[in-house]
């Protein structure tokens, strides 16, 4: 391709190709840094951003940052982008886009028809010239709803993963994560436990535990084990009750090929799961986790840059049509993203860019503790991201999850921007939440005693797990 | 609190909470943790940052681990911030550091490294040591280097320049909330730069809730044992731990 140059402030700025243009244009990262990729000042980062912004959106469908020929990730973007979805924008640069992402024309109905037209270079490339609020703007006007025994991401809700998990699969202590985040009304997402071993009988124990308490308690949601996607499969061949199948993907072949994972075997994967036929309110049946710098880490980036890397992972997420994938974005470390700038940065990104795509998107608002960040940065965040119109988000006992060792959002958190935005669970759960007299006269969730008749109830059912 | 006539009655969480670490059942104040909670919290919290940020003060060690002899080394990261963005440079010796490493023929090597937590190497590195060189008689084993901003890949380096056949890291682990001082060792056998993640055996959470110190050694003198018999360490090695793993905790009941 040819090079592309600006001229800013008296200097001469050239970028040979469109990888190093996307790395140069993205915001400050440590992760793009650490990859030797990054804009070497932030003039040169704004002079990226300039080149940019007048290059034409379908300079992406003519030019790809990892080869078509050995990257499978690639031809998928590219073999299935829908050319007339395309149309309404394919004049405009990605400057215009933004004004036309911005602009009262870009409803809910346009950018949803929009979505298959768009590739995850063109998404990623307009939020490297998007300010936060522009990305919590666009993101708000996404709707995005998928189904299994819930209906997750419909205007007004705000959707939660009940998160138990534990140090040793121990059954008694994630049945007790699992009630009080219940009697928080969390869980209309998916009770989603990551296993501490991932093998085929620790996933079919942890899949009958909570499958028996959901029907125990008659509870509608589903349940999820966190494994491989080839423990999943071990355990439907031996017919576990198995709702949702699980995997983390990654924006290139190389970096999947080192989860262990690859597009045809999440196909078989995806199969599998459809014919079990569990889901009433739909058949979106599986649940991905994607997050920056998973290419980096694994050696296969590509010198692109971490943030294109990630949306490219929708792709591979989009085809499965998936019920949840959320960005585990503080959890990687501070190699990738350093402090809570850029870790807030990076969660807006992820949830626009993958809502632009379509995707069902929530965002696991966390931080390790050898990050520069804190309970008040996790605050901004998961606020910025419920007025952005998050799908889900997750709900970890005290936000302390003491098996993965990081923290996350708690069922508190969940409560409070519940009330505060006058959120409501999926319609299926909050019917629940109803029944089981746990909502005041305002729908607002109560504190529940452990002897009231919820916390009675509840709690003797799970006992006897 | 409980104004029943009948006093207070069982708490139905106790047996929950006597089976999980989790934060279940904090209360409430409204939609948010109780005062008292949310302090525990930052306590925790606070407790990790500074393990994480701590300096591991590796002349005390040098005079706990006396009269074996040490050398001291740093890597490539200048200080804290450059160790946490820049995992490449915590995997490289210093250049002046690494030309004054002695070469040597010797079966083991020990290096402690200060990794994500200062407070684990200060706790247990040292008596760790200690246990594992009792269960390894007849072993020619070199003196102990103490590696600042080290991570694990750094005793590639080093074992590659010392001559060692087997080295052995012990790195403090990413502090969690409710441990703030694991210790993690990984073996390398034949170390030299460029070594992958897959050719080490693992040995973690060693800490006073976890893996004790005797524990810690029996594992570490089985793998060095086979490591040395069949020149290799990792995946291949990994089954036959595991499975000797199961025997060792039926040994301790």
């Amino acid at each position: 391709m040819p090079a592309r140059s600006t001229d800013l402030g008296g200097h001469r700025y050239v970028f040979p190709d469109l990888r190093t243009l996307l790395a140069c244009a993205s915001p400050r990262r440590s992760g793009d840094e650490l990859a030797g990729i990054a804009a070497a000042t932030d003039a040169q980062r704004v002079a990226a951003r300039l080149v940019l912004a007048d290059l034409p959106l379908s300079a992406f469908l003519s030019e790809a940052v990892v080869p078509y020929e050995t990257d499978e990730v690639t031809r998928l973007i590219l073999d299935d982008h829908d050319a007339t979805a395309f149309a309404p924008v394919s004049s405009l640069t990605v400057g215009g886009f933004r004004d036309w992402l911005l602009s009262y024309e870009a409803d809910e109905a346009a950018l949803g028809a929009l979505a298959p037209g768009l590739t995850p270079e063109m998404a990623a490339a307009v939020s490297k010239i998007m300010r936060n609020q522009d990305l919590i703007t666009v993101a708000a006007k996404c709707r995005t709803v998928s189904r299994f025994r819930t209906t997750i991401g419909l205007a007004g809700r705000l959707g939660s993963r009940l998160q138990p998990n534990h140090p040793t699969d121990d059954a008694t202590g994630i049945a007790g994560s699992i009630l009080d985040g219940l009697l928080c009304g969390v869980g209309d997402a998916v009770i989603g436990i990551n296993p501490a071993t991932d093998n085929l009988s620790t996933y079919i124990t942890l899949v009958e535990l909570v499958d028996e308490l959901r029907r125990k308690l008659d509870i509608p949601t589903q349940s999820c084990v966190l494994a491989h996607v080839t423990t999943a499969l071990l355990a439907m061949a031996r017919s576990a009750p198995v709702d949702l199948v699980f995997q983390s993907v990654a924006g290139t072949e190389a970096a999947n090929a080192a989860f262990g994972i690859s597009l045809s075997l999440l196909d078989e994967a995806h199969r599998a799961a459809l014919a079990l036929r569990r889901g009433t309110a739909g058949d979106n049946v599986m649940y991905f986790e994607t997050g920056q710098g998973s290419a980096l880490s694994a050696d296969a980036h590509h010198g692109v840059d971490q943030q294109t890397l990630e949306a490219r992972a929708y792709a591979v997420a989009r085809r499965f049509r998936p019920l949840l994938v959320n960005s585990v974005v503080g959890f990687i470390g501070p190699e990738y993203l350093y402090d809570s700038k850029q870790i807030i940065r990076a969660g807006l990104e992820d949830h626009c860019c993958a809502k632009l795509l379509g995707l069902p998107m929530g965002v696991d608002v966390c931080y390790t503790n050898h990050a520069e960040a804190d309970q008040d940065d996790m605050d901004s965040l998961m606020t910025l991201l419920t007025a952005a119109g998050v799908n889900f988000i997750m709900g970890v006992p005290g936000g302390d999850d003491v098996m993965l060792n990081y923290q996350s959002t708690s069922f508190h958190d969940v409560l409070g921007l519940r009330h505060l935005f006058n959120r409501q669970p999926a319609p299926e759960f909050e019917g629940w939440l109803r029944r089981m007299d746990m909502l005041d006269f305002h729908g607002r969730l109560p504190p529940q005693s452990a002897h009231g008749a919820v916390g009675r109830r509840l709690l003797s059912r799970g006992e006897a797990s | 609190m409980s104004d029943d006539p009948a006093g207070p009655r069982p708490d139905p969480w106790d047996r929950f909470r006597a089976a999980t670490p989790a934060r279940i059942n904090p209360g409430r104040s409204g939609d948010a943790l109780p005062t008292a909670a949310l302090l525990q919290f930052q306590a925790d919290h606070a407790r990790a940052r500074d393990a994480v940020h701590g300096k591991v003060d590796f002349a005390a060690l040098a005079r706990q681990l006396a009269p074996k002899p040490v050398l001291c080394v740093n890597s490539r990261a200048g200080d804290r911030p450059a160790y946490l963005r820049r995992p490449d440079l915590g995997r490289r010796l210093d250049e002046s550091c690494a030309a004054r490493l002695p070469a040597g023929d010797w079966d083991l090597l020990f290096v402690i490294a200060d990794g994500l937590s200062a407070q684990a190497v200060t706790s247990h590195a040292v008596p760790t040591i200690e246990a594992c060189l009792a269960l390894l008689p007849g072993w020619a084993v070199a003196p102990v280097v103490l590696a600042g901003q080290a991570r694990v890949a750094l005793g590639d380096e080093i074992g590659e320049r010392m001559g060692a056949r087997l080295v052995v890291v012990l790195i403090g682990e990413r502090p969690g909330l409710s441990v703030a001082d694991s210790l993690g060792i990984y073996l390398t056998y034949a170390p030299m730069v460029g070594r992958k993640d897959a050719e080490r055996n693992c040995i973690s959470n060693i800490h006073a809730a976890g893996l004790g110190y005797p524990a810690a050694a029996a594992k570490l003198a089985w793998l060095a044992g086979q490591a040395r018999l069949r020149r290799l360490t990792g995946v291949e090695l990994k089954e036959d731990a595991e499975a000797r793993q199961i025997k060792a905790i039926d040994t301790d009941l």
